[in-house]
Parts: structure tokens; sequence; C-alpha cells
């Protein structure tokens, strides 16, 4: 962990250089000009929220000296009301956000704009989701709110970030109107530049203290009241309206006056409008965003070839002042296109577009100049030279599209321009470096830490960017470096690297690493096992590449290396240093030196062995550096491994394929479905390889209890009961051993792993209760090296998969008979050890045929349904869960609104086989007009005959009655609707919609997979983060219990509600989650998840939920009001009263004792409380349980 | 009574230090062992395997998530103010010397030679008034001999005594092969005293679990003879520190420590089980045994039953184990 202070500078005579983001940067100067922060978590702006609570919790001063209070809400929705009231007050209040976040700010937007409060809202700007979420970049959400009556007013890079970031907080002060101050969301939010950073006395020159005073002075106070909020009859609310206006006149040549301070101070003079390029331009680009650098510097590229071109840039997009947009295009422009990072289906165009169209149209060069439009970038597509340039070059047609997209191939609409992928116009000075890791292996942190060596002790410029992919189980990294003497302004991917770093082998097999070497460049590998015959390891393909393109090759054992430095598992020193040793950025001699600063710096505090590991990895790194010696030809063998299987279906291999060698970028429109609607079941088809160690079983131990498989987060072990007679066509190493059943015989029982699918998490090996009992250490699940195994048990996998199903009397709804049902849910890119997974696999494998799911925004969403690849797959009918996801705040009730939606076609099935009665036999008729009671196996598995049989029976009927019935029909076998999501959904941002879905009484299920922190975007706190825990916005450790949602519920009285930890009693789990399937009414289930946000051993995460239940921490609980009609209490408590401790649970985890070193006697006083808290619960729950109880007369 | 006594240079009231214990850690508790008498007290063993251990679970819980996901660059609060290693330590080292008059030891234990060093500067930078090395190695290896783990310790005692100034002593295993001749080197390398002797966790047969926990258990009276045997040995052996730690019990035991030649005597599990009041009744009682037995002070008591000074060394020596036996069997 790299520690983030906050940079105070009070003067700057000369400029003061950083590498930072700009989410830093921003950050950085917004609380140095405000008083009060009220956010909420959103990617990309999370980070700017967790730096200013950060230094808040530091004591860090405001311009005025004062400390800023943070304060997180429960949604965006929250957070916007929170900062309205604080802006009412008077203060100066700030926030930052994204994307659906910024949407449910724009009721207040309005507001806060309608009466005029100075506020500055930061936004790094990104997709809305539409057909699918994307948490990448372009305009939607900004662009949602140019009607709200903020002014917008937005960055192209990093440096511009920072610069408009004081020039909105002093523009808002003068001009009373809000300002929300943009960028590009992941682009320029988390791309590291050299910038020179604004000092106080900077920042003072802009937010004046009298603005500042008049602002207070204008809040409401009971010292000088008025009244704002009234009801406005038609009479006067249209005047009114129209009152604000002059505010609105004002503001470019306000914005204007503060760029002017700004570069008074500064030097970097902006303008609202800026145009760069050929004074006597023909065509200009009109463009915002990031986008504006790589149009400027291929216009610039164009212009020395002796073409005329410009780009515009629009810096204050509202109020969008034409005139000055008009003056500060060249006389001589006749041809405009003006590109927009945004798609308004429908609309006549793009709204910068139809600005500029409407400025021309009204000046006096109407007529003159033409202008089309264009989309670019949605999603974070990249925007390159080679599509800037295909712009330029068509607008040199005689007619140009009038609409076009770039970046894309369209051969729908056939819209996009045809652009060139190989235009390099970068400088020659500027050395370009990508790196490939594998998530965790450190090489981003890394990277960062080289990009800060350099930017910060020499005079070159630098930039770093990152992109990672969507697994959070072995991901891949790529990290793109520049460095160089001149201003880098590439807002884009290094195309031609003069550095490639493979830190992860395998990557060779399945990317096209070297397709972004540069002729001539070098390549580093890291290569396990040794530095002695790495050109023999190489892919034929990667031979060919070296050779053509004359790399020069360097290899390095870099795990090696490590460990003997005693760095077990972290490479990243080490490549590290092969880097500065060989990229020729720095003299060898000074990088090493700063490198071991830089180690000295982070790792310092924690004691000097650490530091000197990191050293010794240095040295030990310069020493095993080997060059390789590249011969002439190739001697790799000609093997293709296809991405996907052959049996894969035409979609996978049209276009999964491609997406998963990294092709994406290459796929036509047409290759995709235009709603989002998406196959299932693809994660099969791509074999990770990620385990280092797979569980190998012995059967002679193995005493068949299943809960390995029951805990497997990925799906990658599962068991198998089939006939004797099977086994003869066994492989030779498919192992089995006698099925032990009293009622099955002459079967054979197997646990096979899926070898290329599995984690190596260890969970099933932890777990396994089986041991040897000569040899108390040996387990039924052992691990192994898979690399050794690999190919033997991918035969016995394809071998397994053949295997019939177990028989029926064995797939009973306890623990172990669930886990011989199919799971329809397999191989997702969750997390090794995912403590939230198992609870939705035993889901799909107890209902999973007839399943719908709602899944909120989250971890459960991105391992649900991120591309891809998807994991909720089907059974051999074809049939499986139906996952979708809405948004994150609005879960419940699109939960709701599914089950409504489901419940009136079965409403018309019923009426429909009533009115077709006289032409079906009178029994089915019986049958098929009321809906099971129950919903067993068996009731389920006759209710599919009964279906079967109607269809059959209508299938040659012309009735119109008839057709309608038989588009409807399956909805009379019962539907189980499961509503999934975190805590940070179910506890705070869907709180309410949750709270009403459940009062409604209709019959929907609810999983709470509870981390007890937002994981997905960081281990930011919730309502569910229990106290004395560290999170983000808790950097103090969070001083107030958890919300007890479980008992909330209950409350009701008609919803049935568990809390359940697999790994604490795995037979209540499964248990729970029937007994909330059977229940009519609602259910609520509220599971405990363990998480690497907890700062865990994940192998031990099992471990963590037993100490969990058994310090009172989670006690086991079912309430079920069913109960009470065989006159049971209707409360369960399922674990007993606590035996341990709660630290004995709590010290363990990191989330808990890093509050024990930056604030001990803090840590201590909550500790004792939460161990009170914890007391407290138990009783609470024991007293509740006591009172269900019926009375004593009423007990059977 | 004079009951002052002088242990690794200090000048202490009586020579009852409260041994490395819980009950350190808290400040306040400090605060009431001194109110109830106590000369000195020890704190908790720093150790380095542990913090080496901390920060690699850092780095493997922590820093290996952070950078990896687009969404999450960390998973919690960058804060620079976590004090890492060994802050929190040195932070109550000083928290202690603020609190109470009595002198402080600190206590280490290391994992490399290089660990002891920096640890102990830092300790006597931290303003500790003396340091004990709690040492210790398990041979579990087969080619490990008594001679290199004898020289192990003497090279961590000849590093320390080279890089501090501050006396310290050393906490040894009772299972040296020779006590003596190791407690003489210590002595000769410049170690200021001598704790007799260390405790160990030992392996618990859980069997309900079938598996193996680490215990320790409370010192019990019986621990005491061992401890008497040996420091009475060295007493006129040896001229620097000599401190019982390890079954004092009672008010007689501290008498006994004594008479063996202890200079300071460590109670550790009586006040865990008893509580810290108990001290006061150590000291009291100490006091009435030497006036009932006319001793002037606890200096004239020391080493009065040494093994040079007793009516019978045969009661030190082997011989000794054989008459038990025979008393035993009568």
């Amino acid at each position: 962990m790299f520690p983030h202070p906050f940079p105070v500078l009070i003067n700057s005579a000369t400029p003061t250089y950083s590498t930072l983001d700009a989410n830093e940067a921003v950050a950085r100067v917004a609380y140095q000009c405000s008083e009060l922060f009220a956010i909420y978590p959103i990617t990309p702006s999370s980070p700017m929220g967790e730096s200013v609570d950060e230094w808040s919790c530091e004591g860090q001063q405001n311009l005025w000296g004062h400390v800023p209070e943070v304060i997180q809400l429960q949604s965006e929705a929250g957070a916007a009301g929170t900062l309205h009231g604080a802006l009412q007050a008077g203060t100066r209040a700030c926030s930052f956000t994204a994307s659906q976040g910024l949407l449910l700010m724009i009721p207040n937007l309005y507001k806060i704009a309608g009466e005029l409060h100075p506020f500055v809202l930061h936004v790094t700007a990104r997709s809305l989701a539409t057909h699918a979420l994307s948490i990448f970049c372009d305009h939607g959400d900004v662009m949602a709110c140019r009607q709200t009556g903020a002014a917008l007013l937005c960055a192209n890079s990093v440096q511009e970030a920072q610069d408009f970031a004081a020039v909105a907080h002093a523009a808002t002060l003068t001009t009373r109107v809000p300002f929300l101050h943009f960028f590009d969301g992941f682009r320029t939010s988390h791309e590291i530049q050299k910038i020179a950073l604004l000092s106080e006395d900077d920042l003072n020159a802009l937010v004046q203290e009298d603005d500042v005073s008049q602002a207070r002075a204008r809040g409401l106070t009971p010292d000088h009241p008025a009244i704002r909020g009234t009801a406005q009859n038609p009479d006067v609310f249209f005047q009114a309206r129209e009152a604000a206006n002059p505010f609105y006149d004002a503001v470019p040549e306000r914005v204007q006056a503060a760029f002017d301070v700004l570069a008074d101070r500064t030097g970097r003079q902006y303008h609202i409008f800026d145009y760069e390029g050929h004074p006597a331009a023909d065509r200009v680009i009109i463009v915002m965003g990031s986008g504006t650098e790589t149009c400027m510097e291929t216009s610039a590229w164009l212009n020395a070839q002796g073409e005329r071109t410009g780009v515009l840039t629009v810096r204050l997009y509202r109020p969008f002042d034409a005139n000055v947009l008009l003056a500060a295009l060249p006389a001589s422009v006749r041809k405009i296109a003006v590109l927009d990072r945004t798609k308004e289906p429908g609309a006549s165009g793009e709204p910068l577009f139809l600005d500029v169209i409407a400025a021309v149209a009204e000046s006096d060069r109407a007529g003159q100049i033409k202008v089309t439009g264009g989309r670019y970038g949605l999603g974070s597509k990249e925007f390159t030279p080679g599509m800037a340039q295909a712009v330029f070059q068509d607008l040199a047609e005689t007619a140009p599209k009038r609409r076009f997209t770039v970046g894309i191939y369209d051969d729908i609409t056939h819209l996009s321009l045809p652009f060139s992928t190989e235009l390099d116009i970068e400088s020659v000075d500027t050395r370009r470096a990508v790196f490939f890791g594998l998530g965790s292996d450190g090489t981003v942190g890394a990277n960062k830490n080289s990009i800060k060596i350099i930017g910060e002790s020499t005079d070159l410029q630098a930039q770093g960017f990152f992109v990672y992919d969507s697994k959070k189980a072995g991901a891949m990294t790529v990290s793109h470096l520049r460095f160089g003497p001149q201003a880098i302004r590439a807002p884009y991917l290094i195309g031609q690297a003069d550095f490639v770093a493979c830190h992860y082998f395998p990557f060779l097999e399945k990317v096209d690493v070297l397709g972004v070497a540069r002729p001539g460049g070098t390549l580093l590998l890291n290569t396990p096992g040794g530095t002695a015959k790495v050109w023999s390891q190489l892919p034929l393909k990667v031979q060919r590449q070296i050779i053509e393109l004359q790399l020069k090759v360097y290899a390095i054992d870099a795990a090696s290396v490590a460990n003997e430095a005693g760095m077990r598992g972290r490479t990243n020193t080490v490549m590290q240093t092969c880097f500065f040793a060989l990229s020729g950025v720095l003299p060898k001699d000074d990088a090493i030196g700063h490198i071991k600063t830089a180690i000295r710096k982070t790792y310092g505090k924690k004691g000097e062995a650490i530091v000197a590991r990191n050293e010794a990895a240095v040295d030990a790194a310069l020493a095993g550096l080997v060059a390789v010696e590249v011969p002439a030809e190739t001697n790799a063998p000609d093997i293709f491994h296809p991405l996907v299987p052959p049996n894969a279906s035409d979609f996978g291999q049209r276009v999964t394929a491609r997406m998963l060698a990294g092709e994406g970028d290459l796929l036509p429109v047409s290759a995709f479905p235009p709603d989002g609607t998406w196959p299932v079941g693809s994660t099969k088809w791509e074999k990770r390889n990620l385990a280092p160690e797979i569980p190998v079983w012995d059967p002679s131990i193995c005493i068949q209890c299943n809960k390995c498989v029951l805990v497997c987060p990925h799906a990658a072990i599962r068991p198998a009961a089939f006939p004797e007679a099977l086994a003869a066509d066994a492989p030779e190493t498919f192992k089995h051993t006698a099925l032990r059943s009293p009622d099955i015989k002459d079967h054979r029982y197997v646990l096979q792993v899926a070898a290329e699918d599995c984690t190596g998490c260890t969970l099933c090996h932890e777990v396994c209760p089986a041991k040897d009992r000569s040899q108390l250490g040996r387990k039924a699940l052992m691990m192994q090296p898979q690399e050794p195994l690999v190919a033997a048990e991918r035969v016995n996998w394809d071998f397994f998969l053949n295997l019939p199903p177990a028989p029926a009397a064995l797939q009973r709804a306890d623990v172990k008979g669930s886990q011989f049902r199919e799971p329809l849910f397999e191989f997702s890119g969750a997390c090794v050890g995912c403590g939230e997974t198992p609870y939705l696999k035993v889901l799909t494998q107890l209902f999973g045929d007839r399943l719908i799911m709602a899944n909120a925004t989250g971890c459960s969403s991105i391992y649900g349904g991120n591309l891809p690849t998807t994991p909720y797959c089907t059974d051999k009918d074809g049939r499986g869960p139906a996952w979708s996801n809405s948004l994150f705040e609005d879960n419940a009730e699109y939960g709701l609104g599914l089950r409504t939606g489901v419940d009136q076609f079965v409403v018309q099935a019923r009426h429909l086989v009533g009115d077709l009665a006289p032409t079906l036999p009178v029994d089915l008729v019986e049958r098929l007009s009321i809906m099971p009671d129950d919903q067993q196996d068996e009731t389920i598995a006759a209710r599919r005959a009964d279906v079967t049989l109607l269809r059959s029976l209508l299938a040659d009927s012309a009735d119109p009655k008839a057709r309608r019935l038989l588009t409807l029909a399956d909805y009379l076998v019962p539907k189980s609707v499961w509503i999934v999501g975190g805590d940070g959904w179910a506890y705070d941002i869907g709180s309410g919609g949750l709270d009403h879905v459940l009062s409604t009484g209709r019959n929907v299920n609810v999983l709470v997979l509870d981390t007890e922190v937002y994981s997905n975007t960081g281990g930011q706190r919730s309502k569910a983060t229990p106290m004395g825990a560290v999170a983000k916005f808790s950097a103090g450790g969070k001083d107030t219990d958890k919300k007890d949602l479980a008992l909330m519920a209950t409350s009701y009285g008609h919803i049935y509600v568990a809390r359940i930890a697999m790994g604490a009693k795995d037979s209540q789990t499964v248990q729970a989650i029937h007994e909330a399937e059977s229940y009519p009414g609602p259910s609520l289930i509220i599971a405990y998840s363990h998480c690497i946000a907890h700062g865990i051993s994940m192998a031990g995460g099992l471990n963590q939920q037993k100490l969990a239940v058994q310090s009172g921490h989670w006690p086991l609980f079912r309430y079920d009001p069913r109960r009470a009609e065989r006159g049971l209490g209707t409360a369960v408590l399922d674990s007993p009263p606590p035996k341990i401790p709660l630290r004995d649970y709590t010290r363990n985890e990191l989330r808990f004792q890093l509050l024990a070193r930056s604030q001990p006697e803090r840590a201590a006083e909550l500790a004792a409380r939460a161990q009170i808290a914890a007391d407290q619960r138990q009783a609470r729950y024991q007293a509740f349980v006591e009172s269900t109880q019926p009375p004593a007369s009423e007990t059977p | 009574m004079n009951l002052s006594t002088e242990y690794l240079g200090l000048k202490l009231k009586n020579p009852l230090v409260a041994g490395a214990s819980p009950l350190v850690d808290h400040v306040d508790k400090v605060r009431q062992l001194e109110d109830a008498g106590v000369a000195a007290v020890v704190m908790h063993s720093l150790f380095a395997e542990q913090i080496e251990g901390e920060a690699y679970a850092e780095s493997q819980h922590l820093d290996r998530w952070e950078n990896n996901f687009p969404e999450a660059d960390s998973f919690f609060p960058a804060s620079s103010d976590y004090a890492l290693g060994s802050d929190e330590y040195l932070t109550q080292i000083g928290r202690l010397k603020a609190a109470v008059d009595v002198p402080v030891i600190a206590s280490l234990n290391g994992t490399r030679p290089g660990d002891w060093i920096d640890y102990a500067t830092q300790i006597e930078a931290a303003g500790a008034d003396a340091l004990e090395l709690n040492t210790y190695t398990l041979p579990i290896a087969t080619t490990l001999t008594g001679a290199e783990m004898e020289r192990q310790l003497l090279e961590v005692v000849t590093a320390v005594r080279a890089a501090i100034d501050i006396p310290f002593a050393v906490k040894i295993s009772r299972n040296y092969t020779a006590v003596a001749h190791v407690v003489a080197d210590l002595e000769r390398l410049g170690a200021d005293g001598v704790v007799m002797f260390n405790r160990f966790f030992q392996p618990h047969f859980d069997l309900d679990e079938l598996a193996i926990n680490p215990r320790l258990d409370l010192s019990t009276p019986e621990d005491l003879r061992l401890r008497l045997r040996w420091i009475g040995i060295l007493r006129d052996q040896v001229k620097f520190s000599l401190a019982c730690s390890g079954g004092v019990h009672h008010p007689h035991d501290v008498v006994r420590a004594l008479l063996a030649g202890a200079d300071a005597v460590q109670t550790t599990a009586l006040l865990l089980k008893h509580g810290l009041q108990k001290v006061t009744w150590l000291r009291d009682e100490l006091a009435v045994w030497l006036e009932a037995n006319e001793y002037q002070s606890v200096a004239e008591v020391k080493g009065a039953l040494c093994y040079h000074r007793c009516p019978d060394r045969g009661a030190y020596e082997r011989s000794n184990y054989l008459r038990t036996l025979q008393l035993w069997r009568s």
C-alpha cells in the first residue's frame, strides 16, 4: 500500500510537479476549497471521495484552516439531498460522482441551480447503463444533466482537471451558478501524468474570501430568516424562472475571468473555447474531453504534411456561448465535424452537434460552413490518431457523411468511417513501454511506482494508464507507460512499444503480447522454471514475431529470484528492476538507487527485514537477468490452441473466441444482439488454468459427504454416482470407488476436479472432514501441483461430464444430496476462494431450472454477467437460471416486477386453460387450474409432464386461445424469483425498495450476500460493516454496530427471514434456502460471505464464518411464520450461545487489526463495545425467539 | 527493613519484578502494579517473527489485492498512519515510562542477528530502562548441534552488546546441556544478567478435534525448584545479575529465590490468577520473614543458600536425586 499523503504547497514561485492521476489532482483542489463533502462511492469517481475522507481523518486543513467533514450517504440521491441542505445552510459543500450516481442527483441539481447555490460537483464522465452496464467512459451521464441549470465545464487532461477544478470552485462563487466539472472516466480520472500543482496561493487568488462570505451570508438562518422552496402558482412561476437569466448570461465571462487569473498565476491560459491548429484551416473538429488531445496531435501532424486542419475544444459547454465559439473559429473554416461522446437514439443529432449547428445557423456564416456530426468513444472505445485522421479525411470529401461513427465497423447502418490502425504520430523521443501482468502480481503497483520515480526524480514527462480485464481471479493487467522530454498528449493505448514485458508466461499463448512491439524493441519475459530454455518454450507465433521484429529478448525467473529474497509470490520488485535495467529510460545505476529509495519509503515502516528483502530482490534481479539468444529460425511446433472448443456454439466461435483473444474491437456491429440479450453458459469454454495446485482425491479416505462440492466457489469439484458398468469405459487415471448408500447398489462414486477451471483456493481441502486415521494431517483431498496432472484430468473431466445424473433418490435437498445435482452456475470470474458464490451455486442446484434472478449491481453482477464469458448455464434440457441486472438501487423493485410479470402470465395461462377446458381432459384441467401447493421435485416433475401433455394436445389446434396458451404454458410450472445483491444494495442504496417489496407480501425470495462492505468498488463502509472494522469512509474504524436487517424484517410478521453462514452450519444454509423458496410469501436470507475486503487468508474464509457464529457476531437464525400453524415458535436460533470471545474472530482479519495499529486505544474501546454489542445481539435474538413461542397451553 | 536490590545495574526498591504478561499491555494496570509495590516491570516480548508475519500477512491479504480491478485500486483506506512493525510496542514503552517511576524493562525475541540489533536499538531509543532478550530455538533439525545453538545465542549477545548501552539480561532455556557454561559465556560477552528460565508453549493434543493446539500453561510452584538449583549453582560463579522467573507463588518462594542468590524475582502467574494486589502480599510477607529470621536486608539474605555457601553442596548435586528417591521409597 503506497501512502497517499495530502500535498500541501503554500506558494508556487516556481511550479512544483507531481505525478498523479486526475482523481487525486481534483480531490486535492476540492478538499482545499470545501467545508463539507457528502459522498457515495461509484466507479470511477470513488477514489476522490476516498482521498478527501483520508485527509479529513488525518486532520488536514482547507484553505480557511478548517478540517472539512466527510459524510457518506446511502446513495447519491441521499448525498444530493445532504448537499442541498448544506448549501442552503451556506456552507461550501462538494461531491464527486458519475454515471447512474449523477442521474440520482438530477432532482437536486435542479433545486440547487434553481436556488442559485454556488456548488461544484466533480464528475468522472461514465457511460449510462442501457443495453448493458459499462463502468467506462462516455459523456452520456453529463449530457443527461445539461438541462438542469448547472454549468458544465469540461477538462481534457489531468493538468486541466486540476486547473478546472479550481476554476469551477472560483466561478461558482462569482456566478452563483452550480458547476458540474467533468473529465473522462478512467482515461483521465485514472491516467497518471506529471503535472504542475496549484499552490495554496494560487487557490486563494481564485477563490476569494469575500465570495465565500457572501455565500455564507445567504445561508438560511433563524437570525435573519427567509423562506425557500415555496410552491408557486401559474401567476408567477414562469416569471420567477426567468429571473435567473442574468446569472447565466454572466457565466461565460466570469469563467473566462477565472481562467485569466489562473493564467496570471501559472502561465497556463485557457479559454471557454480554445482553437488549436492551422490559422487558415478549412476543416475543423469540434470536440470536448480527452479526445481533444488526440485530435490536436493528429491535426498538427496533418498540417505538417501540408494540410489545413484545426481543432476547437469546448471547455464551457453550459452555458453555451455561441458567439465566443464562432469567434474562436478561423474565418477560413468551411467544414466542421462535431464529435460527441454520447448517443441520443432517435435524435436528429447528438447534443454538441446540435448546439454547433444552431450557432452556425444563427450566425452570419450560415451557409458558408458545412457541419457534420459523429459519435466516438462510447464505453471507453479507444479514440486514436487513426480515427481522428479518418474524420479529417472524411471532411475533405466533397460530400462528407452528415452523421457518422468512428472507431468501430458498422456493417448494419453503415455509419462508420474507415480508419487506420497503424498510424503512429508519436514523437520518437517518447519512450513507450507496455507490461502484461497477472492480477495480484504487483505489476501495476510497481509501474505506478516507476512513473513516480521517473516523473519526480527527473525532468522527463511521464504518463501511465492501466487496463484490467473483467475477472476478479486471475485477471490480466496491461500497463501503458510513456516517458519523454516533451509534454505527452496521447490519451490512448500504446500501439508501438519500445519495451514490452510479459510478467506471466502463459499470456504468450493466449494474447497477442507482441502485437504492440515496435521493430527493434526489447522484450522482457518472466520465465518460471529458469532461463536456460526460453526460446524453445515460446509459441511459434511469438518466435516468428521476435525474429521478424528483430526484438532483443531478455528473461528472468522472477518467482525464483523473489523466493530467494524471501518475497514469495511478489515478483513486482524483480520485474521493475529489470525494466529499469533494460529500458534505458534512466541510467541504470541512478534507476537502481531510485528504486531502493522508493522501497525504503514504501516499506520502511514495515521493518528493516521487509526493506532488506526488497533490496535483496533488486540486487538478485540484476544478477538473474539474462539475454536470450535469438536464432535465425523458429523451432517451436505448430500447435493451434483454440480459445473456445470446437463444440462451442456458433456465437462462441464467432464472437466469444475473438473477445477472449483480445480482438473484441475488431468485431462489427452485426456481431452483436441489439438489445443486450446474450447467450448463457460460456465460462466452460474458457480454460483459464489458474490453479498452481489442485485438489487430488483419495477415495480410500473419502466419506462421500460432498461438503467440498458445496463450498467450491467455482463449481470445479463435482461428485457423481454412476452405474458400475460404465466404469469399464473410464480413462486409466479416472478414480472411483463404491458408492456408500444403503439403498443404491452397483454404483460407483467419483469426485472429479475440473483441473483447468479450478482456481486453487483450497476451500475444498479445508472443509474436508475425512482424515487418514493413521496420518491425521492427510485428508481425502490434498493439494498437489496442477501442471503434471492437467493432461490426465482433462480427459477425466470430459468422461465425467458424460456420466448420467445421479439416481434421483440420491438428489435429496440436503447438503449431500443437493450436491449430486448439476450446478447451473460454474467457473465464474469471482475471486479465488469467494465467499458469495457457493450460495448462488447451491441456489441453482436446488431450483436452477425454474429460477429467475434479479441481480443488483456489484460483485455478483460482475462475476455473474461481465463479458466475455458468463457463468449461468443450462441443464441437459436447456433450462437454467434466467439472470439479469437492472441497476444498483432498484433491484428489489426490479425483482418484484419480474414476479408480477410472471404472475400475470400464470393468471392468463390458467384462464386460458379454463377457457379451453371443454377440449382438454378433465383431470388435466383440474390439475392445471391450480398452482401446486408444494414445490417438491416430484411435484415440479409432475407439473412439467402435465404441461408437456397440454402442449401436445394443443399443438395442432387453430383456436387463437390455444395458440396463445402455447406461448404461456411453461408459466404453469412455478417459477422461483430470487432477488440477489450485496449489503451495499440491501442495507444502503436499495434499502427503501427492499423494505417496500418485502412489505407487499408477494412471493419473492431475497438473498443478501453480506460481505459487510462495498466489495466491488473497493471496500467502502456500508451499514452492514461491523463496529471496529476499518473501511473506506471509516478509516478510524466504524463506531456504530451493523444494522440488524433480519430482526427488522421480522417486524412485519409475514416475511420468512434467515441468517445463514455456510462455513458454520451448511445444513442450516441448505434448509433455509429451501424453506425460503417454499414459503408462499416474501423471504429474506442474509448470508455471511467472507471476502478479500476483510483482509483475510481466503483459505481460512470458512473458518472465519465458523468463528463469526461461535463468537456471537453472526447468530444463525430462522423466522418462519408457518411454524405457528404447527404450534411452534416462529423463530429459531440455529447456533448455540457464543462460546468464544469476539476477539477470537476479529483477530484473524486485517479490517479489525488495522485500527489497532493506527489508533490502539480507539481500537480497544471499539473492540470492547463490539463485544457488548455481540452480547446484546445474542440476548436480543434469544429474547425474540422466546417471545415467539406459543403459550404453554398451545404447545402440542 | 531494607528490601532494595540491584538488578542489571538498576536500583530496585525490592526484588519483585512483574514478569512479562498481558498485564503490562495496559498503562492503568502497570500503575496499579507500581502502587501495589512492584519494583520493575517487564513488557511482553516484541516478536520479530510476528512483525514479519504481520507484514507478510499484510502483503498476502492486503497489498496483493491492490491495483487488480478496474473498480477498486485497493480495499482499505490508504492511510499513512497505520503503524506497522514495532511502532506500537515502542510507543507503549514511552507510555509506560511516562506513567510510572519504576524501571520499564522491554523484552525482545528476534529471528536473525539483524533483527536483534535493529529492534534492540529502537527499544533503547524509545526509552526502555533495560532489555530482556527472550531467546529460544527449537532444534528440530537433526543436523543442528547443541554447540551450534550456543554459538548462535552468543553471536546475538555479542551483537546486541555492541549495539546498545542500556543494560540487558538474557532469558534462557533450561535445556542447554551445560547451563553454567552458557551463563558464564553470556557474562563474558557483556550481558548484564540472566533470567532463568524461559517457559515455552507446549503442544496440546485435542482428542475431540484430533488436532494439536499450542498452549501455555501458567507456572506452578513445582517449577521453582529447577530455578533455585541453577541460580544457587551460579550465584558465586558469576558476578552479573540473576533473576528467577517461574514458580514464584508465595512469599516464601521469593525468600527461597533470594536464598539461592537471585537479584530479582519475577512473578506472573500469581498475579494473573489472583490479582495485582498479591504483589503487596509478597513484599510485606518477605519483610516479615526477613525480620522474623533476623535479616536486615535483602542484600544480606541474597545467596545465603547458594551452592558455594550452603551447608551441604551435595544437596545441589546428583546425590541429591538419589537420596530423594530413597526418601520417597522409605
